[in-house]
């Protein structure tokens, strides 16, 4: 029987405030020091779709982080969900870091841990929203990016995903290595369980600087600035259709309108 | 003095916490009208290791040690009874005398398939005519040629109709010299013959907990079935139910904090003359002394599992945790109800279930008064 090839495997994991709390803000920003944090939800389905094409095809998990060093506790929760070992990039000169300059961190990070045949990110985090961390890190790692993926699939040596589209899906294939940022419900991310909590204390996770990774603090200058905050706008009231004989067409009318038929 | 749990004990209880609000919180009010254990839940808890938490990895469990255990029972307590009652007597009542009286050989046996959570095992000690006074137990084992028989019957005996239950450990008498019985716990698997498996009870809570009579007409079973030596049954026992009142004190305390949560969101929400009922001071003090209820229970039952994990002396402090645990418990559930008004007597919210489950606290592995017997014998007060 053929050997499959092993593949190596990066999952970005950012630790937020705990999104069932009412967060807080601090000035412009959300408030981070000394509020509850977790691993983002979002980032579960990275860590999961990780592991099970490991499990599929051998090879390893790597977690990669940047945050202060209470982030550790998000890596290991990755780790505890069943990856091999972790890289946390903690420095004082990254606090307010934005998602531009995250993702140069993180580039670094992955060169410097790698080489990796495929780099898996949530599409966006639950804190920042920005959702354009993945894409700034496949074009500083030169990768080729598959974007929303809302399932996937490994083979040798490349990678086959569905994409989610306004309309349905994109069946998108590419060789690796690539990037891939996944969707929430790509997969059900598995519970930690008690023995891999254990095994979790004894994973490796390395802990670099700046300095580490042969950045300066002139390369993570923060450029992105938050000009406004505002409320959401309120929810409004949805709209209630009388059933007069032609409530099945008003619903399908609806949701052609929302482009989900 | 350190009041903190270890790391992993609190990213065990985060993630248990988040597996019921998933798996459990959305059926529970559909499981209690059922009335009947879902199995598909127990399998998704046993994928998640609780009910080896403490055994070793050697037998299929997961080397955590019994306030873990007690954690995960808490935590599902909050939301749903029924479900941590199963955990509880399953690895309180159904694999722990095992691990403690059994044999290497019977450990090999038994323990693995228990504590990987794919069979259930019962404990079975009252009786119809008596559970406080378990040494009056009636039902009796004869050896005969190399096999115990046993005739008798057993009531509420816990998972031990399940479609996954393996055995039943009883209690029997197999001697009476002189009046003074001699008591011996033999382990009877489901199936052999002349075990008879009630009718499962209806019940005030606990609705989708299995409970059945058992009964036992010549019934079978090799010698080596025996746990634990002959005649120290009633010792044995004596030491799984000072475990198990921890464990139901856990259990206690989880129902509690789910009245304490389900009540400070209701008195938030729910307005009467102008104001949410939450910012009137009758409201407030309830909550509060709820809650303070809760928290002191909890530290009880934290103290009398530290206690037992460090092989001091718990007997008594597993006594006032389950006693102190279960009283709160029953009268938090009934303010939780208060507050919600006519609501609270519906069945859509939980606290309606809540004050339904907490009742048997005060009497299962123990009633209130005989664990005020044994704190008053354990403070050196003679009986009459
Ligand atoms: C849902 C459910 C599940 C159960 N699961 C199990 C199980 O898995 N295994 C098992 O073996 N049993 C189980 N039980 C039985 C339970 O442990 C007993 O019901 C309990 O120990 C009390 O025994 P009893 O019902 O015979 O009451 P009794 O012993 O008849 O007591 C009746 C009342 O008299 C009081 N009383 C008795 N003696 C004294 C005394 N000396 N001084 C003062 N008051 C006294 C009691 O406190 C109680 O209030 C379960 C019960 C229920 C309802």
């Amino acid at each position: 029987m053929e050997r499959k090839k092993a593949l190596n495997i990066a999952v970005c994991v950012k630790h937020i405030p705990d999104p069932n709390l009412p967060g807080e803000l601090d000035g412009q920003r959300l408030k981070r020091a000394g509020v509850q944090g977790v691993l983002d939800p979002g980032d579960e389905f990275g860590v999961e779709a990780g592991l099970q094409l490991k499990e599929a095809h051998g090879g390893e998990v790597t977690l990669i982080s940047m945050g202060p060093a209470v982030a550790l506790e998000a890596v290991r929760r990755g780790l505890s969900m069943g990856a091999d070992k972790g890289v946390l990039v903690s420095d004082d000169a990254l606090a307010g870091a934005d998602a531009l300059t995250t993702a140069r961190v993180l580039a670094a990070a992955i060169a410097k841990a790698g080489p990796f045949d495929l780099v898996i990110a949530g599409v966006e985090s639950t804190d920042g929203y920005t959702g354009t961390m993945p894409s700034s890190l496949a074009e500083f790692l030169g990768l080729p990016q598959l974007t929303f993926v809302k399932s996937l699939e490994g083979a040798e040596g490349s990678i086959r995903v569905n994409r989610q589209t306004v309309e349905g899906y994109h069946v998108v294939e590419s060789p690796l290595p690539a990037l891939i940022s996944v969707t929430a419900g790509v997969n059900e991310p598995r519970y930690a369980s008690f023995k891999g909590i254990m095994a979790a204390k004894k994973k490796p996770v390395e802990q670099w600087s700046l300095a580490d990774l042969e950045l300066s603090s002139d390369d993570v200058t923060v450029n992105q600035s938050v000009t406004n905050i505002g409320k959401a706008e309120e929810r409004q009231a949805g709209e209630v259709v009388e059933d007069d004989g032609s409530g099945a067409a008003r619903i399908a009318d609806f949701l052609k309108e929302a482009k989900v038929i | 003095m350190d009041f903190d749990l270890a790391p992993e004990q609190r990213e065990f209880t985060r993630t248990v916490e988040a597996f019921v609000d998933d798996v459990i919180r959305p059926h529970a009010e559909r499981w209690d009208e059922e009335a009947e254990l879902p199995m598909d839940a127990v399998k998704q808890m046993a994928e998640l290791g609780l009910f080896g938490l403490p055994f070793p990895e050697e037998y299929g469990g997961m080397g955590g040690d019994f306030l873990t255990l007690c954690l995960a029972i808490e935590a599902i307590a909050r939301v749903d009874s029924s479900l941590a009652i199963t955990l509880e007597a399953a690895v309180g009542l159904g694999a722990m005398p095992i691990w403690h009286f059994g044999t290497e050989e019977q450990k090999q046996r038994w323990l693995p398939q228990l504590a990987r959570g794919e069979k259930l095992a019962g404990f079975g000690l009252t009786e119809p005519g008596g559970g406080s006074d378990a040494g009056a137990t009636r039902t009796t084992a004869k050896l005969v040629a190399g096999e115990w028989v046993i005739n008798g019957s057993k009531s509420f005996i816990t998972n031990s109709g399940t479609s996954v239950t393996e055995f039943v450990t009883i209690t029997a008498v197999t001697d009476d010299n002189n009046g003074k019985k001699e008591i011996t716990a033999i382990i009877v698997p489901n199936g052999t013959e002349g075990f008879e498996v009630g009718k499962p009870y209806r019940k005030m809570g606990w609705h989708h907990s299995d409970t059945h009579e058992l009964s036992f007409n010549d019934v079978r079973v090799p010698e080596a079935n025996q746990l634990g030596l002959r005649g120290e049954g009633f010792k044995n026992f004596l030491k799984i139910l000072d475990d198990g009142r921890i464990a139901i004190a856990a259990l206690a305390v989880g129902l509690a904090q789910g009245c304490v949560d389900e009540s400070i969101g209701y008195a938030r929400e729910r307005t009467a003359f102008g104001h949410a009922i939450g910012d009137f001071q009758a409201i407030q003090f309830k909550i509060a002394d709820m809650a303070m209820k809760t928290e002191l229970a909890r530290t009880a039952y934290h103290k009398a599992a530290w206690l037992k994990e460090l092989g001091r002396p718990y007997k008594m402090e597993a006594a006032m945790a389950k006693l102190y645990a279960s009283e709160i418990a029953v009268d938090v559930a009934r303010d939780a109800v208060q507050i919600h008004g006519g609501y609270g007597y519906i069945e859509e919210f939980p606290v309606c279930r809540h004050f339904r489950d907490s009742k048997i606290l005060e009497i299962g592995e123990g009633t209130s008064e005989v664990m005020r017997i044994l704190i008053a014998r354990e403070l050196g007060l003679a009986q009459a």
